[in-house]
This record gives C-alpha cells, sequence and structure tokens, in this order.
C-alpha cells in the first residue's frame, strides 16, 4: 500500500537535463517543485573528480556512468514477426543513471536542427510532390518552427557556455561558420575551441572539394564562462575524456556545471534519489493527472501527489512510463492507429578511417572537438534525383586518444590478431583519423515501441519493446553520405582509407549512437503526435513531457541543443500560458 | 478545481511575502532594533559554533575541540529552561563583556568574549532583541570535557586576570570613522584575531603577534591579515578584501574549510560600507616584525618531485604557472595562504580536498578533491614544497613526518 505524501506543485519525473531546467524556470516562478531521479546524486567532487575520472576501463569500457540494466532494461526485435529479446549489456546506445541524466557523459556537440527539418513533410510535399516520401513513412511536421525555438535555442546556448563560430547572425552568413544553419539572433557565448591538426587537415581537404567546413559547436568550455544563472564555468583543458566520461575540471556543460548550484539552495525545490516511478496516477475520468507512484531503494511505494507532472526521463523511458499509466492510445503498427509509442526513431552512422603519414596527435580532445561539413545535412542538396529523403553532417572529431576503445584500428589486410596486429597498431595508433557520417533515421510505420508480452522488470511491469530496423531510404541516405566522407578523406593525402559503410540489419550491440528518438511525438493533430507544440499530453493536460522523445523523426544532428530549447520553450509556455489558464494549451 | 489551486497557490505565495513585510515594518524601532540584532549575529557568526551540524538554529551542542578537550557551545534560543530566555539583556551584555554568564560562573574564551567585551551596549542590546525573536528550542546545553584543572570555572578568574582586558572600544581620535568602524568589527564582533592571531600554551592570544597568523585547530592555519607582502594581506587591495568577504573569492584566493564557513554564515552578509570598514582598517594594520622564516634552502630534487606531481596532479586547474584560472581556480603563485607561517592548510587540502564557498554572487562552489589516497606522505610533502617555493613563492618546507600527522588526524575526523 504506497504512503501518501504531501502535494506539490510540480513532480519531475528524473533529473537530468530537462528537468535541472524545468525546475530551475518554474521555481524562479515561484512553484513548489520536486524530481524524482531513479539514480544517485552525483556532483564533480567527489564523483568526477580528477584523480579517478580518466579511467577507460571504469567508465567507457565497464560503464561505470550508465545505467544499470539489472534494475530497467528493453526488449528489443527487428520487426513485427520476431520475437523480442531482452538487452542484457549496453550496446548501440548508452542512457544514463543518476543526477544529470546522460548530461554527464555527452560529449558536449550542440547543433541546432534545420529549419527546413521541423517542417519536414510539407517541405517535401511542396518540393519533390506528394509521391516523394514512402507510403510506410510517418514522417511529420513538428507543429513548432525553427523561428518559434530560436530564442530557446539561444538560452540554452548562454545556458552552457557554447564554443563555436556562428554561421549565420540575423540572416548574415558569417565567414568560417555553419553557412546552412538557421539564421540565429547572435553568435556563440564563446569562441571556438583551438583546433587539432587533424582538424586543420580535414578543414583543409574539404575546402579542397569545394566544401564549406567550418568548426562545430561544442558545450566545452574554450573559455571560462559564468552563464545567466551566476554559475562559474572553467576551461576545457583538452584532456580527451568527455565522451563516456564526466567533466573533472567544471569545463563541460551539464546540469551540475550550469544550473545545479542555482538550483539546490533554493527553498522551493527538492529532489529525491534512488526512486523509481512506476505510473502517472490519472483521476476516474483519466484526463486529469494526480501525480506519480514511485519506489524507494528500500522497496516502499509512494503516491507524490502533483498539480503538474512532468516526465523529464530518457527517451525510451518517458514512452514506457506513459505505455504504463495509459496516457495516449497505444500505436498499433497494423492499423496505424494510436499515438503513445508511435515513430521511434534512430540515427545511421558510418565512417571512414584515415592513415596518414605524420603523426597526429589524438591525445589533445574534447568531446566535441571537430571540423564538419553540411552541405548534405536535411534538404541543403538536391534530393530529387538521389531518391532518399534526409541527411547527415560529416566531421572529422578528435575526443581523445584512448587505448581500449579509440583506436581506430589498422588498414585493410592488417591481421586480427598477433604480431601482425600489434606491427599495425604501433604504426598506425597516432596516424590515423576517421571522418564520420552522423545521418538521419525517418520515422516508419513499423518502427516503434509497445509494452513487451513477455518480460517484466523487478516491479512486475512490462517492459518496453523496441522494434526497429534501417530502411532502404537510409541505407541509401548513409551510402550517399559515406562516399561524400571518402571523398574528404581522400583529399587529405592518406596512405590509405578504409571506408565503413553501414550495412546489414540495425544490431542493438556494437555502440553507434545514443540519439534514440520518438515514442511521445510532438505535433498539430491529436491522432499522429502525443503531444502538442508545447509538449503537453493532448490528452492529459497537466502531464508534459521532455526530451528527445517528442521528436516527431530523427534528423541528421547530435540532439541536445533541440531538446534543450525545447525543454526551455515548455518551460515558457507553462509559466506564461498555463499557470494563468491551467488546461490544454491547444484545442484538438 | 484543482488546477485553480495552483494558481492560488502562487497568488498566496505572493500574498504571504507581502504580508510579512507589513506588521513587522509596522512596529518601527522594535523592528530595526530586531533587524540590527539578525545583522550583528552575523556579524558575530554566532552561527558558525551555535548551530550544530544538522541541529537547531542557535540551538548549541556544536563540539568545539581545543588542545584542553571538547567545550560544547550552547543553547542561546529564547527557551527559558535550557536557553538564554529569562535571561535579561544586563545578563546578557554582563555574558559579551565580562565573559561571566547568568549565574555568575565564568565562561570560557572558545565563547569569544576577549573581542565581545568591546561590542557596545547597544549593539549588544540588539543581539539579545534579535535572539529572543527565535523559535524556543528545549535542548539541555552539554557539559564541558576538559582536563583538570580548566573542568573548574573558578580557574578562568585567574586566566581572565592574566590575559583578559575587559574594555569598551575607545576610537582612536587620529583616524577616520572608516578606520574606527572597521577596528571595532575586527577587533569586537567579528573576533577575527580568535583565529587569526598565536595563541599561548593557555589558549590566549599572545600580545605582540596581533594578526599575524594563527591555528585554528584541524590543521587549519589561520593566515596573518597584517600587510605583510608575502603572507598577509599587503598583496590585496582594499576592494579585494571586500570582495573576498562579500563572495568567498578573488583573483588573488578563494576560501576553505573554517574560513568559507566564516563567508557562508557571516560575511557575505555584511553591508559594502562595513566591509570597506574593515578593508581600510586592515590595509592599513602594520606588519610588525616579521619573524625570518627558517628555511633551509629547497634543494633541486626536492623542487624537481614536487614539481613532476604538480604538473600530473594539479595543472589542470591550477595552472602550470600557478596562476590558476580567473573566476573559476585560485591561483597558488603569490597566495597568502600558500605560503603561511604554517603549511598545515596546504596540507590539510591537498589530502583532504575542499569547497569553496557559495555565496548568491559566486554560487558555483567549486571544489578540489582529496588526494589523500592517491598520494603518499613524500609525495604530498614534496608537493607542498613545490607549491610553497614555486613561482616565486617562498615558504619554510614540510616533511613527510609532518605530513602523516596532517593525515591521521584530517582522516580521523573525516576531513
Amino acid at each position: 500500500m504506497a504512503t501518501k505524501l504531501k502535494s506539490v506543485d510540480v513532480v519531475l519525473v528524473g533529473f537530468g537535463w530537462t528537468a535541472s531546467i524545468l525546475a530551475k524556470e518554474l521555481t524562479d516562478a515561484g512553484l513548489q517543485v520536486l524530481a524524482i531521479e531513479r539514480g544517485k546524486f552525483r556532483d564533480t567532487v567527489p564523483d568526477f573528480a580528477t584523480t579517478h575520472i580518466q579511467d577507460e576501463l571504469r567508465y567507457a569500457a565497464r560503464g561505470g556512468l550508465f545505467e544499470d540494466l539489472a534494475r530497467e532494461t528493453l526488449t528489443f526485435r527487428n520487426s513485427l514477426d520476431q520475437e523480442a529479446l531482452p538487452m542484457r549489456h549496453l550496446g548501440s546506445f548508452n542512457p544514463a543513471s543518476g543526477v544529470g541524466g546522460a548530461g554527464i557523459h555527452w560529449n558536449g556537440q550542440t547543433w541546432r536542427f534545420l529549419p527546413t527539418d521541423f517542417t519536414i513533410r510539407s517541405h517535401t510535399e511542396a518540393r519533390y510532390g506528394k509521391n516523394f516520401i514512402p507510403v510506410d513513412m510517418t514522417i511529420q511536421d513538428w507543429g513548432v518552427t525553427y523561428d518559434d525555438l530560436e530564442p530557446y535555442y539561444d538560452k540554452f546556448e548562454y545556458l552552457c557556455g557554447i564554443s563555436g563560430q556562428a554561421g549565420n547572425v540575423q540572416g548574415k552568413i558569417q565567414t568560417g561558420g555553419n553557412p546552412f544553419e538557421g539564421p540565429r539572433a547572435r553568435g556563440y557565448p564563446l569562441p571556438p575551441l583551438k583546433r587539432s591538426y587533424a582538424t586543420v587537415l580535414f578543414d583543409k581537404a574539404a575546402k579542397d572539394v569545394g566544401l564549406k567546413s567550418f568548426p562545430c559547436a561544442a558545450a566545452n568550455t574554450s573559455q571560462p564562462y559564468k552563464n545567466p544563472y551566476g554559475v562559474q564555468m572553467g576551461q576545457c583543458t583538452y584532456c580527451g575524456f568527455c565522451e563516456w566520461f564526466a567533466c573533472g575540471n567544471y569545463s563541460k556543460s551539464s546540469p551540475q556545471t550550469t544550473i545545479l548550484p542555482a538550483l539546490l539552495p533554493k527553498d522551493n525545490f527538492s529532489y529525491r534519489t534512488l526512486c523509481d516511478v512506476t505510473r502517472v496516477n490519472l483521476d476516474s475520468t483519466g484526463k486529469r493527472a494526480t501525480g506519480v507512484t514511485y519506489v524507494d531503494v528500500q522497496g516502499r511505494e509512494f503516491e507524490q501527489p502533483a498539480e503538474l507532472v512532468i516526465l523529464c526521463a530518457f527517451a525510451q523511458h518517458n514512452a514506457h512510463l506513459l505505455l504504463l499509466s495509459g496516457i495516449g492510445e497505444p500505436y498499433n503498427p497494423k492499423t496505424n492507429e494510436g499515438v503513445t509509442g508511435r515513430n521511434y526513431a534512430y540515427q545511421i552512422t558510418s565512417s571512414v578511417d584515415v592513415f596518414l603519414d605524420e603523426d597526429v596527435n589524438p591525445f589533445m580532445g574534447a568531446g566535441a572537438l571537430g571540423q564538419a561539413i553540411d552541405e548534405f545535412n536535411g534538404d541543403n542538396f538536391d534530393h530529387g534525383p538521389l531518391g532518399f529523403i534526409g541527411g547527415g553532417y560529416i566531421a572529422l572529431w578528435t575526443t581523445g586518444g584512448r587505448p581500449i576503445l579509440q583506436q581506430h584500428g589498422a588498414p585493410e589486410g592488417t591481421p586480427k590478431w598477433g604480431g601482425g596486429w600489434k606491427k599495425s597498431m604501433h604504426e598506425n595508433y597516432l596516424k590515423s583519423v576517421s571522418v564520420a557520417t552522423h545521418g538521419s533515421v525517418m520515422s516508419y510505420r513499423d518502427s516503434y515501441l509497445d509494452l513487451d508480452p513477455t518480460y517484466r522488470d523487478v516491479y512486475g511491469n512490462p517492459l518496453l519493446r523496441l522494434t526497429f530496423d534501417f530502411h532502404d531510404n537510409e541505407y541509401k541516405m548513409s551510402k550517399f553520405e559515406t562516399d561524400k566522407a571518402a571523398l574528404i578523406a581522400k583529399a587529405m593525402k592518406p596512405r590509405s582509407v578504409k571506408v565503413n559503410y553501414r550495412e546489414g540489419h540495425y544490431s542493438i550491440l556494437p555502440y553507434e549512437t545514443t540519439h534514440n528518438t520518438g515514442g511521445a511525438a510532438m505535433g498539430s493533430d491529436p491522432k499522429t503526435s502525443v503531444v502538442n507544440r508545447y509538449l503537453q499530453s493532448w490528452d492529459v493536460s497537466n502531464v508534459f513531457v521532455m526530451g528527445s522523445s517528442v521528436f516527431p523523426q530523427n534528423h541528421g544532428y547530435n540532439p541536445t541543443g533541440t531538446v534543450g530549447a525545447l525543454a526551455y520553450w515548455a518551460a515558457d509556455a507553462i509559466k506564461t500560458k498555463y499557470l494563468k489558464n491551467p488546461g490544454p494549451l491547444v484545442q484538438a | 478545481m484543482r488546477a485553480t489551486k495552483l494558481a492560488f497557490g502562487l497568488a498566496g505565495l505572493l500574498g504571504l511575502s507581502l504580508a510579512n513585510a507589513i506588521p513587522a515594518a509596522a512596529q518601527g524601532t522594535t523592528y530595526t532594533t530586531i533587524e540590527r540584532g539578525r545583522y550583528l549575529v552575523n556579524t558575530g557568526d554566532c552561527a558558525s559554533c551555535h548551530t550544530d551540524q544538522g541541529g537547531k538554529p542557535y540551538a548549541g551542542a556544536l563540539a568545539v575541540p581545543t588542545p584542553f578537550g571538547v567545550i560544547y557551545s550552547t543553547n542561546i534560543t529564547p527557551d527559558p529552561a535550557t536557553g538564554i530566555g529569562n535571561w535579561s539583556e544586563q545578563d546578557f551584555y554582563k555574558a559579551m563583556h565580562d565573559g561571566i554568564r547568568r549565574d555568575g560562573k565564568h565562561l570560557y574564551p572558545a565563547f569569544p568574549y576577549p573581542w565581545f567585551t568591546k561590542v557596545s551596549r547597544e549593539d549588544a542590546h540588539a543581539i539579545k532583541a534579535f535572539l529572543d525573536t527565535l523559535t524556543p528550542v528545549r535542548q539541555q546545553n552539554k557539559p564541558t570535557e576538559l582536563s583538570w584543572p580548566l573542568d573548574v570555572r573558578e580557574v578562568m578568574a585567574g586566566w581572565n586576570e592574566l590575559y583578559f582586558h575587559e574594555g569598551a572600544f575607545k576610537a582612536d581620535p587620529t583616524k577616520s570613522e572608516q578606520w574606527n568602524r572597521g577596528a571595532y568589527l575586527v577587533e569586537g564582533l567579528g573576533h577575527c584575531g580568535a583565529c587569526h592571531t598565536a595563541t599561548n600554551v593557555l589558549g590566549a592570544s599572545k600580545t605582540g603577534e596581533k594578526l599575524k597568523g594563527g591555528d585554528f585547530g584541524e590543521h587549519w592555519y589561520a593566515p596573518s591579515l597584517t600587510s605583510n607582502l608575502r603572507d598577509g594581506l599587503g598583496g590585496w587591495s582594499a576592494v579585494e578584501i571586500v570582495e573576498y568577504l562579500k563572495t568567498g573569492a578573488n583573483d588573488k584566493s578563494a576560501a576553505a574549510g573554517p574560513m568559507a564557513e566564516v563567508i557562508k554564515n557571516s560575511t557575505q552578509y555584511l553591508s559594502d560600507a562595513d566591509l570597506n570598514s574593515i578593508a581600510a582598517y586592515l590595509k592599513d594594520f602594520p606588519v610588525g616584525k616579521v619573524k625570518a622564516t627558517t628555511t633551509t634552502e629547497i634543494n633541486k630534487q626536492t623542487l624537481s618531485r614536487g614539481g613532476t606531481l604538480y604538473f600530473d596532479n594539479c595543472t589542470g586547474c591550477h595552472m602550470e604557472n600557478g596562476e590558476g584560472l580567473a573566476q573559476a581556480f585560485p591561483p597558488l603563485k603569490g597566495s597568502s595562504a600558500v605560503q603561511a607561517a604554517v603549511p598545515d592548510t596546504v596540507i590539510h587540502i591537498v589530502l583532504a580536498g575542499a569547497k569553496m564557498a557559495a555565496t548568491p554572487s559566486k554560487p558555483t562552489g567549486f571544489a578540489m578533491p582529496a588526494f589523500d589516497w592517491k598520494l603518499n606522505d613524500k609525495e604530498v610533502a614534496d608537493l607542498v614544497n613545490y607549491i610553497r617555493n614555486a613561482w616565486g613563492n617562498h615558504a619554510s618546507l614540510t616533511s613527510a613526518d609532518a605530513v602523516n600527522k596532517v593525515r591521521k588526524d584530517v582522516e580521523h575526523s573525516g576531513g
């Protein structure tokens, strides 16, 4: 029997990036806010201290900062005719557990989506005709536009102290930036990071083949930075331990380094850790949430009443909780009806390994230290003759020179083991780089999330079931991108290149990217979306859903910039619209 | 219905603060006196000792370790039975001014009456008026755990005879009003000398050593506040002193350990006028006679071992040149705390780490991790010797044995 607790104004499920943003904004508005987090409390010192964080075996190989699958996992299958099996090892993606969420172990690669990404269906139909979109492809416009979100992208970038070079300030193209980006009100708060030698080589090669290369925007501070909340960050030391690690010296943006010092001392904020939220509770009408039920680390069940429930967990977990709570009609791929779990999407990546004659120091690195080109992203190029939708950026990242998981392999023909392998590794460790493609994945009728009919979690609840595979559109797109990447790679005048196309079915095992999206898609039509343009549930108006779970499909960029912008956008809607007149912000 | 509750809740919140302000303001002088008392209680940093960790505000029971045994701070809430609820204003003044409690018995100078004696009657009155508004907490004071003969309070009469100079603050007419205000705060309620002045074997401040640095205990050394350039405030401008006391850090240093507590509980609340007065007084404080530091010349090998350790462990934040990172990580080069007469603070921080004070204008509260598990005594000694003698720094050398002593005490107390 659950113990009923004293009501709060707002309960946040999870305590990562989006919860921290919502908590700060809503406590500033005077509300009593409580965050409930399944993992532990963590802070720079002692948890991420420079004395121990640069440990590849503990954190990267053994996933020290990732979620524990013994507590929560999902089942996976490629297609509807298969039986899904539980994911027992992390592989393809690495969600986090603990305060700060994946905002702790991310690289800091911070992008804005293109203006045309937000209107992908209407834009594609207008430019290429209705028949250009395959029948089973369920992409849709977001319900918000780039112009709607621009001020909120700006807010997130100034929260984080993003280091970068603007490409388009108020419509004026800036030298050295990404000329394809949507217009921004102002430049980045900090100048770009110092370049690695490899990114200089990429820059030159890209220009040689006629492409416009630019330094990637980074949530790794190129200089000390004080954000609008008054929180101070240090300066990146290029130690090469961002990706899958936490930052030990306050120079990678995270909730801990940008928000928590200003949030935690507030009287109207509190949080509880090691508590699993198992349900959003609804009243008898099913139209109103009364709060959440959670189980603490001792197995005690509590009911936490709240006026507003905001789901801020990782993408799949938000969808899982909506399904368990009966919010929104579960999606049925056979009838193409229902919304919750619909439009799950992922990303498709590939790479070209480049073996050079000269040393390129891989050890001076940062999670988002990179140089990229954007000619082949979104609808920046003519898809007409190509017969696919979507695209991606092509980049060379210098994120570190770790020995276990970060060496770029060996040239074609190298033995896989033994003396020959060692010799090649010795010869190539300091002479190899990789050009990566980061491609979009559209949403499809047969890619979705639902409740598993067989497997259950420790609380007896059905596990989430993920059904997903790549489609022809993505293979075609990825092949196109990879060929372009090879073109740049060859222009670097290497000894040899090794082209790694993305082939075969999607696999849950080798790491690809943690950019899972969808399941609680946003949109303008309640028949095809779970939340409206303000991230508010169509069915239960005092429930909001944050994070990449609301993306209706996945575009060719890392998602965190857009996740942050949407959180600020929703927080603003709650403060300026919802609180004045609680109820649906958009009429269905 | 429920939806509107949220909106009403918001209105209620606004209404509440309004309601708080009106009647209080209407009370006129009483309110002014109480608020003045609140300010003075912060100035005197009463909370740091009179509130136990996790305890009720001002209910005492915090263990204050002294070389003579443990003294527990007392309950100063207005509970009549266990606090000071039935103390008269005169009783309270007698405690502040003479170190004598209501029952006529002597207080121990862990309660800094040798400084509080300078507090004006009017200020003492305001402090009592504020304390009277606190929520009374019924909590018995804990008996002291002092060794004989100090457990006999009468002994303090003799101590007072020797070391206590009773008397209200007397302004120096040759100095400015600002200087005198600073002197009143530093020498009186602020009781800076309680830590920043060396003490004799009986725990009394040495008269000739005023503010030249002292031992806080627990291996925290309170550095000199004189105008000495190397280990005092000689290199700090008045503006930098104010910034440090207001925010917990400036370009020269960042507070850690007990001083971070003082900033958190006390100096951050002081008015700019008072902070400027303190700075004016300290900037005018004479260097006095400086004892020659008996440093044996640091040999190249030690410096090189320490330098390697520094490069591997410290440069990520404090930079290779020891200058730190402006606004974030404090410099070690030229730091008075680093070059203090006694190396304990540096050893303590290397072993146990430290957290900077988080104040409204600098909320971040940067922290340094502990190195006790990573560096052995010899390594810490080499490192500390390097830090205290690199980049033009100059200070006495320490040894692995000295580090070991700090390590034992720090680990025993949990940092």
